[in-house]
């Protein structure tokens, strides 16, 4: 009966299967599935190592245009155009879509440096002088000057006027005559101009002459805006300066029009405090180059006339500023030097917006250095004649030099980071105007002339500040704490414990940085005898009760059985923080003179409300889940016999901590201590919140930090795209990623041998 | 005493105090944010006092923010004069508001000038759209300028035109925000079609003529609806000013106020514990679902709410596929092998990277590099203005998603172990593919720590700030990015976020002594949707750990 029953479920069952083709259908669409979704799954596989690889391979790439030099591309030569007089100066626009040749007969013709195309020239009227001299003023200004045998001189300017007519750019270029005048008179006895300089500033413009009976005069225009045509014209006012010692080979006027450089032949820089002409007088001489007979062959200003590039008969290359001595006096003072060219340096041209410059020299070298990291870009043979004149494009996309062969050179630069060098992230800096090397970071400013301050010491000491002082707190407190829980906690209040703690976590960190700026820096300042009472009293008064604890009858200490110490604290802990603050005006009134704010400003303490101790105890809570869990497991899982043969053996359960647990756990506790150290690094929202953000170097609790995190959030939006100061950035991101990536892979590898060991045991 | 020290019972008490520590901490800071943040909307009494300084009286009327005991030293440096001989001092922050009136609503006071505290009962405190709260004394209401009630009557009289002004002033800006917001929406994209059609080289200048005007004549029909309803916004808006109040301020100044400035009224002193009780309500619901106003330091913080629930949503959306999927690629595909292991090292390793380092990446990655190129092919009309290569939504979303993929992928990996190998291989035993084993077994089996992972995930990337700055957060957003115009999710737009608005509004607002507690309140709701969120995932990894425990026993 059951027999044929079955036989004939078979049989219907089979009659219910579909036909073979059918079948075979279902089979490809399953393997087809089957196939999809291994493919899926690979595909997810692979897409978070790609993810992974990409994070890191993009923070590098961003990063690696640092390290890149500086390189000219595809070099073209051309005939001057123009006149076949020698060059005096060149120059280029912004676009490079024109560039300026002044020659020695009064021609200025402007031409396409990339291919030497002539675009215009116009012939300055010297009415009836010659070319003695010439002189231009920052290149950003345009202002150049001829100075001429018959004690004149021809101020113009080159301009370009921009267009965009059917939305194509159209440089139009023109010379100007920046006070109305294109020759003007500078020295009234006729006298050929032999050295001259000129410069604009606020103020108007400045122009010194030396002329060739030694007089050294002084001419300033300052602009005024006339008040019955609206018009800006330009009132000249002349003085005679002291004569200066030897006849200079270079002179200099910065944009303050307060100081007067001049180079002589004999090798020495000297400076005048020309702020009120009538008086002006010598400030300072120094021998800037060094040798018998080594003169100053070149002298120029870097952006914003405060430093200048001293180039000597010998080659050298050095930078100097003035730096206020104990007496306040302006010293001319050797800041760096540059590589040695191989010859006499001919020929300056600083950059257009940043403290960089180009150098030419007599054996047909140019040469690419910039001021504040001391770094040679590039230096390189382009010729065997000497080189006459350089120019760098405002932009410092392109390089144009001469040699006196006719022609024009003209290549394309790389020059985008030479802010950035090893030594300038590194090593203590001598910034403009400051009166030593120092560790700064200061990126951005208002002005145009700013130097910007690259230092990552600053920020990487206040990472680790806030790191050690996080750290400082949350140790003790989280290992403690782990031990306690893990070993001798009764399982019932463990079951609470742990996951409060843990819970903790999860607290986003914005939270813990607004309430340590808002609620705790304030309540700190005001209560900071209470601080350092908590920490003497507290264990003092834990002490306290175990002792009397300890002292109680044993009747009654059994109605509370042991694993509960932590929960009999809770109310001596609340009662030692209500008694500390509390207490903390009284203490200030007996001890302090009633504020121990203002005695630490007596001692000479620095205070800052948001310090380095409010961010230690926030970040320190912070990391205190992270240390706490991965102990806690580490202290948890060391195997049970070890601990109860100790025991077994007589040793107190503290003795058992010691000697077996500790030593056993001790690498889960070097891990948990590396992860939580590698979160105080990173952590953002905290050291944002709670410090005052200025980079300090030094490690005083009571003054706040800069970290390498909060620095990122708080200057990566207002970075420029493919800066320098963008990509260090990015420098600062990668360091975190790779440090923390490190920290936290140790520690992985500690805590995977760790269980391996456990089980084996 | 030296024995009870060699026995090592003091350390283990000592050890024992590191717990209670931490623990009065955690417990200590979560009570501090709820009771900051839940008092924020509680009723305080409105005080008058006499303020006596040098025989000088001045009469105070305001709440009571917080007092505190300083040292007579600290407050004689502050150059307040307090009798000699006294060292300690109690002082009174008191919010007497009338910002437009005295220029500063926050003045500590000292407890010793102050005469005994009063409650008038005619003391009312109005909030106001604008210049913070007013505290003062209700004289009279007016509609029109004339006078339609009067000393006690006014109270309640006041009450009554409030509805009806705040139901107006709910209209304009109602109108405001959606109606004139949408026909501004519009202009815009046919200013952006016009420039579409002249950048298109494929079109004939006969069509790009036509097109162009097409485009003027919609831009000239939606100028003209915008003049309709500028003309019935200014109706509203001169109708909403019909009604004002007058009161006097402590200092006995008469101050007449639009009714279409207030935004709530109370009496506070005459309050009683019940309608305390309907007003903090009315006033939690008005910060949750409200807009904010004042640079954020009032109103609500719907907004952020908002943005922060739809910048998870999107994250949860692009995480938990290729998370779950990852991790199910390392525990059942994957040949287990070094490799294996370094990735999964790795992975964890992300976890402990600085969220940051995550922000940077996203925007140099997301944001400059793949948005700057699809604004490059697909909207090139709004260039140079950026539509997708500036900060936004969806960029904030994605950088999260890689920030919290660690966290999906190791729940998910310790759910899949859990999973008793015999289930596998009967499965397999029975004819199954392997992708059939892995939709109809596991994956329904391991959902649970699917679900862990990602309510850990979405607790993470919620509380997250730091990238955010970089990639997506703004601090006043003008839309939601989700509203009723096509594409209807505007992706590209930046979004408000509950943690940055605590850091904007606690650290970059003007007024921040005002801004406190509405601080406290943003930071209770986010701790509290934190919280639950964590919870709610350690309840199912619990639950899902006793499920397999008992099932392999």
């Amino acid at each position: 009966m059951s027999t044929s029953n079955s036989t004939s479920t078979v049989a219907s069952a089979r009659d219910l299967l579909s036909d073979g083709g059918r079948r075979a259908r279902l089979r490809r669409l399953r393997h087809f599935k089957d196939l999809l979704t291994r493919f899926l799954v690979s595909g997810a596989g692979y897409g978070v190592v790609i993810s992974l690889a990409l994070i890191f391979v993009f923070l590098f790439a961003e990063v690696m245009p640092l390290l890149r030099n500086a390189s000219i591309e595809s070099p073209t030569s051309y005939t001057v155009p123009g006149s076949d007089a020698p060059t005096r100066f060149i120059a280029m626009e912004r676009y490079r879509e024109a560039a300026v040749r002044f020659a020695d007969d009064g021609t200025v013709s402007f031409f396409d440096p990339t291919d030497g195309r002539h675009l215009q020239q116009q012939v300055i009227d010297f009415e009836g002088g010659g070319v003695v001299s010439f002189a231009s003023a920052e290149p950003r200004t345009g202002i150049a000057a001829y100075g001429l045998d018959n004690g004149r001189l021809a101020l113009v300017r080159h301009e370009y006027d921009l267009s965009y007519p059917d939305d194509v750019r159209l440089v139009t270029p023109k010379l100007t005559f920046p006070v109305g005048d294109p020759v003007i008179t500078i020295d009234e006895e006729g006298q050929p101009l032999n050295v001259i300089a000129v410069q604009r500033g606020d103020r108007g413009i400045g122009i010194v002459a030396y002329t060739a009976d030694g007089r050294l005069l002084l001419t300033r225009f300052t602009s005024r805006r006339s008040l019955m045509t609206g018009e800006t014209e330009f009132v000249p006012s002349q003085y005679e300066l002291p004569a200066p010692p030897a006849a200079p080979t270079r002179i200099l006027i910065d944009i303050t029009m307060r100081n007067l450089l001049i180079g002589d032949a004999q090798g020495f820089l000297h400076i005048y405090d020309i702020t009120d002409p009538e008086q002006a007088v010598l400030r300072d001489s120094r021998r800037v180059i060094q040798g018998d007979l080594a003169s100053v062959t070149t002298l120029e200003y870097l952006l914003g006339t405060v430093s200048v590039i001293v180039g000597g008969s010998d080659g050298s290359v050095a930078q100097y500023f003035l730096v206020r001595d104990e007496d306040n006096i302006g010293r001319i003072t050797r800041i760096r030097e540059f590589q040695q060219h191989p010859g006499a340096i001919t020929t300056i041209f600083p950059e257009y917006s940043r403290k960089g410059f180009a150098v030419g020299d007599a054996a047909g070298q140019v040469g690419v250095h910039y001021g504040t990291s001391a770094s040679t870009l590039l230096q390189k043979q382009v010729s065997d004649n000497p080189i006459e004149n350089i120019a760098v494009a405002p932009r410092n996309n392109g390089l144009m030099w001469t040699d006196g062969t006719g022609q024009i050179h003209y290549a394309e630069m790389w020059n985008r980071h030479p802010e950035s060098s090893w030594k300038a992230l590194w090593n203590k800096v001598w910034y403009e105007g400051r009166s030593q090397r120092d560790y700064v970071w200061q990126s951005s400013s208002a002005t145009d002339e700013f130097e910007p301050k690259f230092s990552l010491v600053p920020l990487s000491v206040g990472t680790l500040k806030a790191a050690f002082y996080a750290m400082l707190f949350a140790m003790p407190l989280a290992i403690f704490g782990a031990i306690y829980t893990a070993y001798f906690m009764s399982p019932k209040m463990r079951g609470f414990v742990k996951p409060t703690i843990e819970v903790m976590e999860a607290l986003p960190t914005v939270i813990l940085g607004f309430l340590a700026g808002l609620w705790m820096a304030p309540f700190v300042e005001n209560h900071l005898p209470a601080v350092f009472s908590i920490l003497v009293l507290m264990p003092l008064f834990m002490l306290t009760t175990a002792w009397l604890w300890s002292n109680l009858p044993q009747a009654f200490r059994s109605t509370i059985p042991p694993g509960w110490e932590a929960a009999i604290l809770i109310p001596v802990v609340l009662f030692t923080g209500w008694l500390c603050v509390t207490m903390s005006p009284l203490i200030e009134v007996w001890f302090f003179d009633g504020s121990m704010r203002q005695w630490f400003t007596d001692v000479g303490i620095t205070y800052d409300q948001r310090n380095a101790l409010v961010v230690g105890v926030a970040m320190g809570f912070a990391v205190i889940p992270t240390i706490f869990s991965i102990a806690e497991d580490a202290v948890f899982n060391v195997p049970k016999h070890l601990t109860q043969g100790s025991l077994a053996l007589g040793a107190t359960p503290w003795q058992t901590v010691i000697g077996v647990v500790l030593l056993t756990a001790s690498p889960g506790i070097f891990s948990a201590v590396m992860i939580g150290f590698g979160r105080a690094v990173g952590e953002t929202m905290i050291v944002l919140m709670a410090t005052g953000n200025s980079p300090v170097v030094n490690f005083n609790i009571f003054e706040g930090m800069r970290t390498l995190s909060a620095n990122i959030a708080v200057e990566m939006p207002e970075a420029a795209v493919g800066s320098t100061h963008y990509r260090l950035l990015f420098l600062a991101a990668l360091v975190l990623f790779g440090f923390t990536f490190i920290l936290n892979t140790i520690a992985e590898v500690v805590r995977q041998r760790l269980r391996a060991k456990y089980s084996s045991l | 005493m030296r024995k009870w020290f060699k026995s090592g019972d003091p350390w283990i008490w000592l050890i024992g105090g590191a717990v209670s520590v931490s623990v009065v901490m955690v417990v200590g800071l979560l009570l501090l944010i709820g009771a900051r943040g839940l008092g924020h909307f509680w009723q305080p009494p409105i005080v008058e006092a006499t303020h006596t300084v040098d025989g000088e009286e001045r009469v105070i009327l305001g709440t009571i923010r917080s007092a505190e005991t300083v040292t007579a030293q600290a407050v004689r440096e502050a150059g307040i004069e307090v009798p000699e001989g006294q060292e300690l001092v109690t002082r009174y922050l008191f919010h007497l508001g009338n910002r437009d009136v005295t220029g500063r609503d926050f003045e500590w006071f000292v407890s010793d000038l102050l005469s005994e505290f009063r409650y008038p009962e005619n003391a009312i405190m109005l909030e106001r759209q604008e210049w913070g709260n007013f505290f003062g004394y209700l004289v009279a209401v007016k509609e029109d300028g004339e006078v339609v009630a009067e000393g006690e009557a006014a109270f309640e009289e006041l009450n009554q035109r409030l509805k009806r002004s705040t139901a107006l002033v709910e209209e304009t800006v109602r109108m405001e925000r959606y109606d004139i917001g949408r026909i501004n929406f519009l202009i815009e994209q046919e200013r952006l079609a016009e420039r579409r059609a002249e950048l298109d080289d494929s079109l004939s200048d006969d069509e790009r003529a036509r097109m162009t005007a097409q485009s003027m004549a919609e831009v000239a029909r939606l100028n003209e609806e915008y003049q309709e309803l500028h003309a019935e916004l200014l109706e509203l808006r001169a109708r909403a000013r019909r009604d004002s109040l007058v009161a006097l301020t402590a200092d006995g100044e008469e101050r007449t106020i639009s009714l279409s400035q207030v935004v709530r009224a109370t009496r506070a002193n005459t309050m009683s514990v019940g309608d305390k009780m309907v007003e903090y309500g009315s006033r939690l619901w008005g910060f949750m679902s409200g807009y904010p106003r004042e640079a954020n330091t009032e109103g609500g913080i719907f907004p952020a709410i908002f943005g922060t629930v739809m910048m998870v949503i999107i994250m949860s959306i692009v995480v938990t596929p290729f998370g779950v999927l990852a991790a199910i690629y390392l525990r059942e595909y994957a040949k287990q092998g070094p490799v294996t292991k370094i990735v999964r090292i790795s992975v964890n390793n992300l976890a402990g990277v600085p969220s940051i380092v995550f922000g940077v990446f996203g925007l140099g990655f997301f944001v400059y590099f793949l948005g700057g190129n699809i604004d490059q092919l697909f909207y090139p009309e709004a260039l140079p203005a950026p539509t997708f290569g500036s900060p936004g939504l969806i960029w904030a979303s994605l950088t999260l998603a890689l920030l919290t993929l660690p966290v999906v992928i190791v729940s998910t990996e310790e759910g899949l172990t859990r999973i008793p190998k015999a289930m596998r291989e009967g499965s397999l035993a029975l004819g199954a593919t392997k992708a059939e084993t892995l939709w109809k077994v596991i994956v329904p089996v391991s959902t649970p720590a699917m679900m862990t992972g990602l309510i850990l995930a979405v607790a993470r990337a919620a509380g997250e700030v730091a990238p955010l700055m970089l990639v997506g957060v703004v601090k006043l957003a003008p839309n939601l990015p989700v509203d009723g115009q096509f594409p209807f999710i505007h992706l590209e737009r930046r979004i408000m976020h509950l943690g940055f608005h605590i850091y904007d509004v606690g650290f970059q607002s003007p007024n921040a002594e005002a801004a406190r507690p509405l601080v406290y309140a943003t930071a209770l709701v986010l701790v509290g949707l934190i919280l639950v969120l964590n919870l709610t995932a350690i309840a199912i990894r619990n639950r899902l750990r006793e499920k397999y425990k008992s099932e392999s026993d």
